[in-house]
């Protein structure tokens, strides 16, 4: 470690009404150092980037850069002060419509002192200097919107770098990124942090992470649950501060299915990726779990039919099944309650009843004209079963709390029976108590089809599943029955490390 | 409730009611069956208009090329009878057939091509508005006209097509509600049960507020889109046809209102009773506001172009309580 941190973060705080977010973090940079933060979804992450880039105001603690107070109130006084943020997504970073030299220039084009005419020459001129100090191959004349994905990410961290930081912060730059794509960004961060600067670098994917870290720290809940800095770097360790048990007294009673609902045979979802075979059983609720981008959501999508397999069989109770489209899955009774449920699930113009009814209206109409009544019935009886807190069933959802409306979605797909039932990342954004109410509705109903839940968080999994599925790199990489789990096996598998190394 | 809430969902009501009860008082004449008939006879053509287009807000698109839908299909009508010598059914099916066919092509350009609603109907706009007026080289069409190779135009408005523009029910008093009206009528109901009481106009809902989660409840959201674009060209053609029938020949010169009064319509309706969507009841509401207003401004011998300044108004205002009181957008 080379002496002293050149950023420094000290018991920061930040509340958003009465929900904390961050619980007193501290954090330390130094120059010439990759440092990669880890955390799952709700950890804060985000929050922390933001206040540290100067979107958000802290709600306590301090930061110093360079031992000197660093309180930006706006992005650009950060930018100006030495801390500049790539945010994940790429396109924020660069307008895509300008070429490559305008883009690498473009905060000097506003601000006082500067030439109210637009000179290209000089622009060009000194977008090549930026270019030429990062190594950058980009033809400095093309059109932003003309470049791949890669060459963009290039182009918004050269401009970022174009401020000569001495702290950058990269959050998740790869994750729209191929593996050879990343290998160049890689080579970009070798480079940055041989000239000195201070890198935070905000990841999920393992292999980035084994590639770049200097030291590893974990975030879970709004605080750091661990800071790994000897070598070899205990990957391992890392994951679990990140997701690792907490004391829960929740003790499920496991079980087993003899008849099988769903089998799927050489299922392969991603170019490169092994090919997936698994087996549902009935009454049997089984989590996948594994870091965020492993392809949790594209197998999900692919069962209920949404996303197109590159290969592979499915057969559901002896029949084959291949949906083709959403409607095809719903026929075979397969019902996903879909992962982000502002963006994907709820219908804001309807209230609850409504939301309730939307993927059985044909069940619930006779020539195409709805049974109101029916629809009113289903959505009380679906309000008493799963325990939602509301005036009636006419209340908007932007009344409810987030738990709430994550059981209007969880009721939604259960007013009807379904075969297989798959829910994808339930318990996000969900208070303890609704994610208890609906882990323990979905083990209680569970008799009569295949339920198959996908987690990042390994708690969420070891509370409300019989088996475990661990997956990594788009295929599944171990199983486990919930039952003396073998916690390290299980971790090493969701580090995508070499297996049983830790047995 | 609060007073606000209230304001709401009753102002546009408390609003129209008011404006009746002024010219009632200000306006000789104003309070008679025949005032009244006449206002909705006004108002039948671009309240066909707003209804089609309702369909289209309802999935979250939009329609600027009702209007010239609606001239097509009166230039169709008259070109079929006139020129082509046929008779009113087969003119209504080519008009019918027209306002399908763009709508589909709308669709198709919206959802498959991937092009801005407002973008592809605004060039499908342009493009009817000039291939109208191809056959006939820019000349109106009435019975008698010369072609453009010097011949005569020898056919006529049929007088059972005339009859959809001129014919009156007797209703009370002898002669008193025309064609128009009845149409108009006929349709809001259908729009509004098929939005409000059926499985596919609830899903077209869905798809206006979200469309990710229509798709993932499995409903084929890209059909329902075309769809509500073939209701609306359907509907247009048929305000088309209503148009043809009152003026018994193809003018090219009317129809300019058209579009934008049917938008004011459609759009004042989401004011209506609070809604804050796209709504049948609302567009009718809102026809029959702009429809009382013009009535009452003409009686009062208010000049035409004051006219539209008080139609943007009223527009402005409804907008405004729509998305900024009570704190909802179209989603």
């Amino acid at each position: 470690m080379v002496g002293n941190a050149v950023f420094r973060v000290e018991g920061l705080r930040k509340s958003f009404g009465r929900n904390e977010v961050l619980g007193g973090i501290s954090l330390e940079l130094h120059s010439g150092e990759v440092t990669v933060l880890m955390g799952a979804n709700g950890a804060g992450k985000s929050t922390l980037v933001k206040i540290v880039s100067g979107v958000y105001e802290r709600g306590g603690g301090t930061m110093t850069l360079a031992e000197q107070n660093f309180a930006p109130s706006t992005p650009a006084e950060a930018i100006r002060a030495g801390v500049v943020t790539v945010h994940q997504n790429i396109n924020d970073g660069v307008v895509a419509d300008l070429d490559v030299a305008t883009n690498l220039t473009l905060d000097r084009l506003s601000g006082k002192g500067v030439p109210t005419l637009f000179n290209p020459a000089r622009v060009r001129r000194e977008a090549k200097a930026v270019a030429d100090r990062m190594g950058l191959a980009i033809d400095l004349k093309a059109r932003v919107n003309d470049l791949s994905l890669a060459d963009r990410q290039m182009v918004a961290i050269a401009r970022a770098l174009a401020h000569q930081p001495k702290v950058l912060i990269l959050d998740e730059p790869t994750s729209s990124l191929s593996s050879a794509e990343a290998d160049r960004l890689f080579a970009l961060v070798d480079r940055l942090r041989e000239q000195g600067v201070a890198i935070l670098y905000i990841s999920h994917r393992m292999s980035d992470i084994r590639r770049l870290a200097d030291r590893i720290v974990s975030m879970r809940d709004g605080i750091i649950s661990g800071a790994f800095d000897t070598k070899p770097l205990d990957y391992e360790g890392a994951v679990n501060a990140m997701l690792g048990r907490k004391i829960h007294l929740d003790q499920i009673v496991v079980r087993s299915s003899a008849k099988p609902v769903l089998t799927v045979e050489g299922l392969r979802i991603a170019q490169g990726a092994k090919p997936i075979s698994l087996t549902l059983g009935d009454g049997e609720v089984v989590a996948v779990t594994g870091l965020v981008g492993v392809g949790k959501t594209a197998l999900a999508e692919t069962l209920f039919g949404v996303r197109k397999p590159l290969a592979g069989t499915m057969t559901m109770n002896g029949i084959p099944y291949a949906p083709r489209s959403a409607g095809d899955a719903i026929a075979a009774g397969v019902f996903l309650v879909a992962k982000d449920r502002a963006s994907s699930g709820i219908v804001g113009g309807f209230n609850i009843e409504r939301n309730v009814s939307l993927p059985f209206l044909k069940r619930m109409s006779n020539l195409g004209v709805l049974k109101r009544r029916l629809e009113r019935a289903t959505a009380r009886r679906q309000i008493e079963e799963l325990g939602i807190v509301c005036r009636s069933e006419k209340d908007e959802m932007s009344a409810l709390s987030g738990g709430n409306q994550q059981k209007v979605m969880v009721a939604r797909w259960m007013a009807q029976d379904a075969t297989l039932f798959i829910l994808d990342e339930p318990f996000q954004g969900v208070d303890i108590s609704a994610r208890r109410d609906i882990a323990a509705k979905l083990r209680a109903s569970a008799h009569g089809r295949a339920t198959l839940l996908f987690v990042t968080e390994l708690d969420e999994a070891l509370e409300t599943a019989d088996r475990i599925l661990v997956m990594s790199e788009h295929t599944i990489v171990g199983e486990h029955r919930n039952a003396d789990v073998d916690l390290d096996r299980l971790l090493a598998e969701v580090a995508g490390g070499p297996l049983h190394s830790a047995a | 409730m609060t007073l606000r809430d209230y304001a709401i969902r009753y102002g546009f009501i408390v609003l129209l009611f008011g404006l009746v009860a002024y010219f009632a008082i200000a306006a000789d004449g104003f309070v008679s069956p025949q005032s009244a008939v006449f206002i909705f006879q006004s108002v039948a053509i671009t309240g066909v208009l707003a209804l089609g287009v309702t369909a289209t807000l309802v999935v979250g698109g939009f329609d600027l090329s009702i209007g010239s839908v609606a001239t097509s299909a009166m230039m169709a009508a008259a070109y079929v009878m006139v020129v082509l010598e046929q008779n009113a059914v087969v003119a209504v099916i080519v008009c019918l057939l027209i306002g399908a066919i763009v709508g589909l092509i709308n669709g198709w350009l919206i959802v498959y091509m991937r092009v801005p609603d407002l973008l592809a109907t605004l060039g499908m706009m342009f493009l009817l508005v000039g291939l109208q007026r191809i056959p006939t080289e820019g000349r109106s069409i009435a019975t008698g006209m010369t072609m453009p190779d010097g011949s005569v135009a020898n056919g006529k408005f049929g007088d059972a097509f005339l009859a959809l523009g001129r014919h009156r029910f007797d209703f009370f008093i002898p002669n008193l509600i025309p064609v128009s009206v009845v149409v108009l009528i006929v349709l809001a109901v259908l729009i509004w049960f098929f939005l409000e009481y059926t499985r596919f106009g609830r899903m077209m809902y869905a798809v206006g507020s979200n469309e990710r989660a229509a798709e993932l409840a499995g409903a084929p959201v890209k059909a329902y889109k075309i769809w509500a674009y073939v209701i609306s060209g359907i509907f247009a053609s048929i305000g088309g046809i209503l148009l043809a029938a009152r003026l018994g020949r193809g003018d090219i010169a009317s129809g300019n209102n058209l579009l934008l009064d049917a938008v004011a319509a459609a759009l004042i309706g989401y004011a209506v009773l609070g809604a804050a969507k796209p709504n049948a009841f609302g567009t009718a509401v809102g026809a029959l506001f702009v429809g009382i207003l013009l009535q009452g401004l003409t009686m009062m011998n208010a000049p035409y172009y004051t006219q539209d300044f008080v139609k943007g108004v009223v527009l402005v205002v409804a907008l405004v309580f729509t998305f900024a009181l009570s704190g909802r957008g179209r989603g």
